[in-house]
Formats: structure tokens, C-alpha cells, sequence
């Protein structure tokens, strides 16, 4: 008997205008299995969920549902056949409430008036037969974005699809939220609802996935079933070449204290109370010290006031001796601090911007590029096209492309790449991997360790335990606001940190 | 006494235009079109129902049926303005044009436009479309005898078909935005379109719908304005528009807050166009012109409550951004 396949995608080949982002790829999708989607930043992966979801049209190929061809022109025709997505940026109407975004597009009327009661009930008894917990009244931009993508769920079950994608749904969340959407999905599995998860997360992908297909450069590589194969297999499939999966690093030597920051106190623009509380500690020349915790314990507003994103309250910091307080960024940035931040988007790049002026963004004052006030635009590209190489950042025009139109893999290494060149003294990297294939994150991971080696103090947060373990030299777990405990990645263990992440233990 | 009612009456009858144009811009802006035409869209209006009015006069009609001549006007003057404002919607939906820049093209076209046409129906240096008188509602028009009493004056003074339609427009508005599939729809489009798209709505038929409501309210605008002056059309809202605009921030893109602002700014602009039969009023003995103080009055009263208020704006979050399906 032929294999019971409930979504089939035969030789499908989708155009951009300069690449081929999906290049006669195949994916067939077993009833009630979850099939992981593995590829790097830009293999594909996104456009071909896209495809089968009706935002984008195949140039070539054909979609079956249920072993008959089908045509879907958008989402409207994905929703008939039962398929439902999750999108990597959630796709809801923050000022609306919980119940409204699920409703929104099938919504029940009776005399033309909305009827709620009868949706919050078939809301309530998904919720609980799936253990998915949201309050329908809640307002979606006061929840966590871990009940935002309960809420995303929610929506696809509302509208009783069969066929779930989950496009990079564990980017967003912490530790603790990954384990329980692990934990749904194989309550769907069970339900006989078929899953297609895009990730680029291996551990993921052991834990959860029935099969896996792998995509590199918009082809396609292989389908492997996970019970026959490893974590270094699949990374070689997705990067063609083996990855190393462990950071190589020598010993540290650290030296004299570059960073030292003394009783930094910096308000909360969330809340009433502090965000940082009296937060003292010191970064020196040749260590690589992490600043862990739970997402929003005080980590961006820490960084905020060590880099003067934010006006500090309380304290001192303290740069190569000299005190950088109340100096603006521009001053800190001259001091030899470079910035890697949290949000790439909203610091890192003028997103409109060429690539080659968000290169020089933070030194197009430098006699170097401008004369009298006027850009020296040969050599911002002379400059820009050095760094592109030196870092090896991909792009579709090189200096002039446009940065949004960049992967985020290439995005960062191009904040790498300015950050770097400045060479610094201090270099503060702040979730430097979030949303990163392995590919991209073996190599920043030892960028940050060079720089170390080459005597510069690095600064690190991270909400990956994974990376915590494995790149710092020392560790600061932050727990509300304030420095709960200090360790040696070598002298401890993940359940041990996650215990003072979590508040229940405290160093004193 | 008498006075308290003609201000009350007054009030009101300078509210509806701003709480009618207002309205409209919260459909437009809901859907997320900043609909800057306002002032151009009541200018189309008021000229198309001054005229429509003209007409009825010179017939006969509208003296033997003026409440039925006045409906009609006011229907010429929403689809005026919606005709009109096709003009914006076409521009920032299909050519995703930039929305300010083509709500000031509009807004600088239709005064020319209509000093044009007034010249050319009724002649040179003609400026002003006269409106005829019968089309108040009296006491005569229910059939009882005119008094000069406190509710007379409060009720009958001022008293047009514009009014009650306005009022049951506000309860449309009402429940259109808050209790129907047509209002979480439209509302979804201002905020988050690719949201709205991905549920399978048709964001730019959404857009459309509230920009053309916006130019059917902004035209009955336009008419409500020119009959609460009452000195006749002559090719100008006064910037009402503009006025409607700051209602519409004032009361946070949403129905009964904008009919609290509305009626907020109607009463400065009563005090300033009565400043001088209004007893309780400081007389400024001394200054030479002290009604033009006067009358800056609603403009600074919006410029003070907009820096105020416009931290704390809800506005719709994607407005003035065109839509394209191709962005994520």
C-alpha cells in the first residue's frame, strides 16, 4: 500500500528576483508524524512553508493534500484544506484581546452582531484539552510572548486544521517555554494532527521530530528518519561540511579589569521598581564573562546602562579606568566599547540603509570618511568591501544592498564585522546567536573567543544554557535585578544554574 | 436665560460638523489610510448639497418638501465626498502613494475646484452659494405654534436634519467598530494588515471601505459646517477639517470620545464667534481688537490639548503605511 501521505510538495521551484529560493524541492508530510524542516539562515525553509501556505505561488511544482492535487492561492484556500500556520514573527493585533485575534476572519455573527460566547467556549476547550492556558480577555501586547504563540496555536485549532506548521517557533522562547511546546506537540502527534516544524536547532530536533528533510541553498538534501541518525549527521547535511559543535578555546589569562561597574542602579520602563539593583562587577582583558538569567531580569536594562541606551539612576561604570557614566554614546564608543545588541533590528542597523553606511555608522565623523562634512563615498566602500570580505558576510549586491533584504545570519555578521574593526577595548555581545543556524553561530562563537584571545575583555548575555556552558570563563547569574551568584562554567552544572535563574537559591 | 439655550443650540449645531468629519477620519484611519482630505472632501460636499439645495429652491420642491429636499442634499453631499475621496483611496491603496502628500494635493484642489464651479454656474465675482432658509426645522414642521420660550430657543433655534442624522450616525459608528464582524475586520487592517491578510482578509477592500465611508461622513461634514455658519457657501470649511482631525486624536480614534471632543471644541468656537453677546465673558477693555483673541481661541485650545493628549494616542499603528502583500 502506498504511503499515507497527508501533504505531498512535488518538485517545487520558487523564483526571487537574482535567486532561486526554492530549487525542485520535495517534501512529503506522513499523517500524524512531526517532520522537522532543517536548514540554515536562507536555505529556504520560510519560502517554501510560505508557499504551501498560499503567501507566495510555486513557479513550477505541484501540492497534493491527501494524495489529490490541489491548488492554493492563499491563505483563505490553506484554511479550507486544514492547513494552519504559526509564524515566526506572530501575525496579531497587539491591541486587540486574546479572543478577538483568534476569532478574527471567521468570525460568527447573528444579525450581523459579533457572537462571543459560543467562540470563548470552543476557545476554553481546546485551551484545556491541549493544556494551552491563555485568558481570552487578556489584551495580546500585556502577555508574554510565550502565551502569544499559545494564542498563534489557538488560532489553528480554532479553525480545526489538521495540518500545523510551526515556522521557528522556539526562537522566541525561554528554556522552560521550549520544554512545554515540545510537550503540546507531541500531544498533537497523538491527536493524529501532522506537523511540519521549521528549526534550526538540533537538540530540538532529536527531542521531537519523527523525520527531518534538509534544505541547503534552496535544494533539497535528504530526508532522515531521527531514530537512524545524529546531531553531527544532520549538521552536515544542512552546512555541507563538518561543524564543530563544541567551542574551541584555550585557556584564559585574564589581566588588568577593563570594565568596572560599581552599584549600577537603572530604572524599569516597564514598572515602578528598578530594573538593576546596585549591580557591581568587573570585566578584565582576556575573559569572556556571561551574564545569564531568565529573559527579563534586568540583562537588556543592564546593558542598556553600561552602554548608555538608558539614563542610569544609581552607580558607576568605569571604562580602561576612565568614568563613562554619564558619557554619550558616541563618547563610549570612542572609550574602545563596541555594542553587539539584543535587537538588530532596533540597534544594530539602519535597516533601509545600504550595507556600506551601516558600516560606517558609528565612525562616517572620522576624517578617514568625510572631508568638510561631506561623505567620502569611495571610501566607505573601499572600507565596507574590506570588512564584507575580512567577515565573510553574504549578500545579494554586496556593499549596496539593502540590509533589511539580508538573512539575519548575515545581518549579524555584519554588526560582527563593524563591531570588531573598531577594535576594541571592551566588547559587549548580547544574545549575539539568538535566531542563528549553527553554521553562523560556530563562527561568531569563535570570533568572540578571538577577540578574547587577543586581550580584549568580552561581555556576554545569553538566555541559552547551551551557550552559557560553553563560551564564557565565568558566569553571573542575574535573578530581579541583582547579581544572585558567580561560577566557573567548569565547576558547575546546568541544573545548578538553572536553580539560581529561577530565585530558589541565592549566593551571598 | 435665553442666552444658555442659544449657546447650548449652538454648540450643537457646530458639533455635528466636527463630530461627522471626525467620524469619518476614524473609519479611514482605522482602516489604516490617514485621511488627511478631510477638509478638501466637506469642501466637495458642501458645494454639490449648496447647490443641490439652489436647485430644489428655484423648483418649488424644496419649499413644498423641505425636510425631503434637505435628505436629499445631504445624501448629494456623502456621495460627493465619497466620489471624491476615491481619489485619496486610489492613490495611497493602488499606487501606494504617500498619504499626506496626496491628502494636500486634494485638500489644495477642491477649494480651486469649487470657486471655479460657483464662478461658472452663478457668474462673475458671485462668490457665495446662497442657502435658502426653508430648510430649518421649525416648529412649524411638526405643526405647533412658534414660541420664544427656554425650550424654543434650546431646540428650534438651530435645529437642521443634519442633527438627528448625525446622532444616529455616532450610534452606527458605535456599533459598527466595536460590535461587528465589518469593525474587528477594519480595525485589524489599521493595526496589523499582514495579520489581517494572513486570516485570509482582503486588506486593500478593507482599506477602500474606510476610506470611502470617511468621504461619505466628511461630506455631510461639509454641508453641516456650512449651514451652522449660515452665511452661505463660499468655497471654505474654515479648516474644519484640520479642526476634525485634532477631534479625532483629541478622542483617542474611538465613537463617544470623539463626540465628548467634539462637543468640547464646538463651544470654543461658539465663545469665539459670540465672544461679544455673551455677558459673562471678560470684555479686555483696552485692547483694540479683542474679538480676533477671541476667535484664535478653538486653534490654541487644539494645539494645547494635542501636546497634552497625544502622548498617550492609540493611534492605529499601521495607518499611513500602504500595504504590500510582498513585505513581511
Amino acid at each position: 500500500m502506498a504511503q499515507d501521505y497527508v501533504i505531498e510538495m512535488l518538485h517545487i521551484t520558487k523564483e526571487f528576483p537574482g535567486i532561486k529560493a526554492n530549487d525542485d524541492i520535495t517534501l512529503q508530510l506522513k499523517r500524524g508524524e512531526i517532520h522537522a524542516l532543517l536548514g540554515e539562515n536562507g536555505a529556504g525553509k520560510s519560502t517554501l512553508m510560505s508557499v504551501l501556505f498560499g503567501l507566495y505561488q510555486a513557479e513550477q511544482g505541484t501540492i497534493k493534500k491527501d494524495g489529490k492535487e490541489v491548488q492554493i492561492k492563499d491563505p483563505n484556500d490553506a484554511n479550507r484544506l486544514g492547513i494552519g500556520m504559526v509564524h515566526q514573527h506572530f501575525k496579531l493585533v497587539e491591541c486587540f484581546s486574546v479572543l478577538d485575534n483568534i476569532i478574527l476572519g471567521v468570525e460568527d455573527t447573528k444579525n450581523g452582531f459579533l457572537q462571543y460566547a459560543s467562540a470563548r467556549k470552543k476557545v476554553m476547550d481546546l485551551s484545556e484539552r491541549y493544556g494551552l492556558k491563555v485568558d481570552p480577555d487578556a489584551i495580546v501586547s500585556d502577555i508574554s510572548v510565550g502565551m502569544q504563540q499559545r494564542v498563534e496555536i489557538l488560532k489553528m485549532l480554532y479553525r480545526d486544521n489538521e495540518v500545523l506548521i510551526f515556522d521557528e517557533p522556539t526562537a522566541v522562547l525561554t528554556p522552560q517555554e521550549i520544554d512545554e511546546l515540545m510537550e503540546i506537540m507531541r500531544g498533537f502527534r497523538k491527536e493524529g494532527k501532522s506537523i511540519l516544524f521549521i528549526t534550526h536547532k538540533l537538540a530540538e530536533i532529536m527531542a521531537v521530530a519523527d523525520r527531518c528533510s534538509v534544505l541547503r541553498k534552496g535544494k533539497y538534501i535528504g530526508t532522515v528518519d531521527i531514530a537512524n541518525t545524529t546531531k553531527e549527521e544532520l549538521s552536515r547535511m544542512m552546512v555541507g561540511r563538518d561543524v564543530q559543535l563544541e567551542v574551541q578555546k584555550k585557556e584564559s589569562k585574564p589581566g588588568e579589569t577593563i570594565l568596572a561597574v560599581r552599584d549600577l542602579t537603572v530604572p524599569s520602563r516597564t514598572h515602578n521598581n528598578n530594573a538593576v539593583k546596585n549591580v557591581s562587577f568587573d570585566v578584565r582583558a582576556g575573559e569572556i564573562v556571561c551574564i545569564a538569567g531568565i529573559e527579563g531580569n534586568g540583562q537588556t536594562e543592564l546593558i542598556y546602562g553600561i552602554t548608555g541606551l538608558e539614563k542610569i539612576t544609581g552607580g558607576t561604570v568605569t571604562l580602561n579606568g576612565k568614568d563613562i557614566t554619564h558619557a554619550s554614546i558616541r563618547e563610549r564608543s570612542k572609550a574602545g566599547m563596541s555594542h553587539i545588541p539584543e535587537d538588530r533590528h532596533k540597534h544594530g542597523l539602519v535597516l533601509d540603509y545600504p550595507l556600506e553606511a551601516n558600516m560606517v555608522l558609528q565612525r562616517y565623523w572620522d576624517p578617514k570618511f568625510q572631508n568638510k562634512g561631506i561623505i567620502k563615498y569611495g571610501e566607505v566602500r573601499k572600507y565596507a568591501n574590506r570588512l564584507i570580505e575580512q567577515f565573510d558576510v553574504r549578500s545579494g549586491q554586496g556593499p549596496i544592498t539593502i540590509a533589511r533584504s539580508m538573512s539575519g545570519g548575515n545581518q549579524q555578521k555584519a554588526i560582527i564585522a563593524r563591531e570588531i574593526d573598531k577594535d576594541p577595548q571592551l566588547l559587549v555581545a548580547v544574545q549575539p546567536t539568538r535566531g542563528l543556524d549553527v553554521g553562523a553561530i560556530e563562527y561568531i562563537h569563535s570570533q568572540l573567543v578571538a577577540q578574547r584571545d587577543a586581550g580584549k575583555a568580552v561581555l556576554l548575555v545569553s538566555l541559552e544554557l547551551d551557550e552559557v556552558m560553553k563560551l564564557p570563563d565565568r558566569i553571573l547569574v542575574m535573578y530581579e535585578g541583582e547579581i544572585v551568584g558567580e561560577f566557573n562554567p567548569k565547576e558547575t552544572t546546568v541544573e545548578e544554574l538553572g536553580l539560581y535563574m529561577a530565585g530558589a537559591k541565592k549566593q551571598s | 436665560m435665553n442666552i444658555l439655550a442659544n449657546i447650548i443650540s449652538l454648540t450643537i449645531v457646530f458639533a455635528v460638523p466636527l463630530m461627522l468629519v471626525a467620524l469619518g477620519g476614524m473609519y479611514s484611519e482605522h482602516s489604516g489610510v490617514i485621511n488627511l482630505a478631510l477638509e478638501g472632501i466637506m469642501v466637495i460636499g458642501a458645494l454639490c448639497a449648496c447647490f443641490t439645495l439652489q436647485g430644489f429652491d428655484r423648483s418649488g420642491f424644496g419649499p413644498a418638501h423641505p425636510q425631503l429636499a434637505m435628505l436629499c442634499a445631504i445624501l448629494v453631499a456623502g456621495l460627493s465626498g465619497m466620489v471624491f475621496s476615491l481619489l485619496l483611496a486610489f492613490a495611497a491603496i493602488n499606487l501606494k502613494a504617500d498619504q499626506t502628500i496626496g491628502g494636500t494635493a486634494l485638500n489644495t484642489f477642491a477649494p480651486a475646484f469649487a470657486v471655479v464651479v460657483t464662478w461658472a454656474v452663478q457668474g462673475q465675482g458671485l462668490t457665495t452659494i446662497q442657502i435658502p432658509n426653508w430648510i430649518r426645522i421649525t416648529q412649524a414642521t411638526f405643526g405647533m405654534e412658534a414660541g420664544n420660550g427656554f425650550l424654543d430657543s434650546l431646540i428650534f433655534k438651530y435645529f437642521y436634519l443634519t442633527t438627528p442624522i448625525a446622532v444616529l450616525l455616532f450610534f452606527v459608528a458605535w456599533i459598527l467598530m466595536y460590535r461587528t464582524r465589518f469593525g474587528l475586520r477594519l480595525r485589524a487592517c489599521g493595526e496589523h494588515p499582514q495579520a489581517a491578510d494572513s486570516v485570509g482578509i482582503n486588506v486593500y477592500k478593507m482599506r477602500y471601505a474606510g476610506v470611502l465611508i470617511s468621504g461619505f461622513l466628511g461630506g455631510i461634514g461639509g454641508l453641516a459646517y456650512t449651514i451652522a455658519v449660515g452665511s452661505g457657501f463660499n468655497s471654505s470649511v474654515g479648516g474644519y477639517g484640520f479642526l476634525a482631525l485634532a477631534v479625532m486624536i483629541f478622542g483617542n480614534w474611538k465613537p463617544v470620545q470623539i463626540m465628548g471632543a467634539s462637543i468640547f471644541f464646538a463651544l470654543f468656537k461658539v465663545i469665539a464667534a459670540y465672544n461679544s453677546s455673551i455677558p459673562f465673558l471678560p470684555k479686555l477693555e483696552g485692547l483694540k481688537d479683542k474679538s480676533s483673541l477671541y476667535q484664535m481661541l478653538p486653534y490654541v485650545v487644539t494645539m494645547i490639548v494635542l501636546i497634552f493628549t497625544s502622548k498617550h494616542s492609540q493611534a492605529p499603528k499601521a495607518e499611513g503605511i500602504p500595504y504590500d502583500k510582498g513585505t513581511r
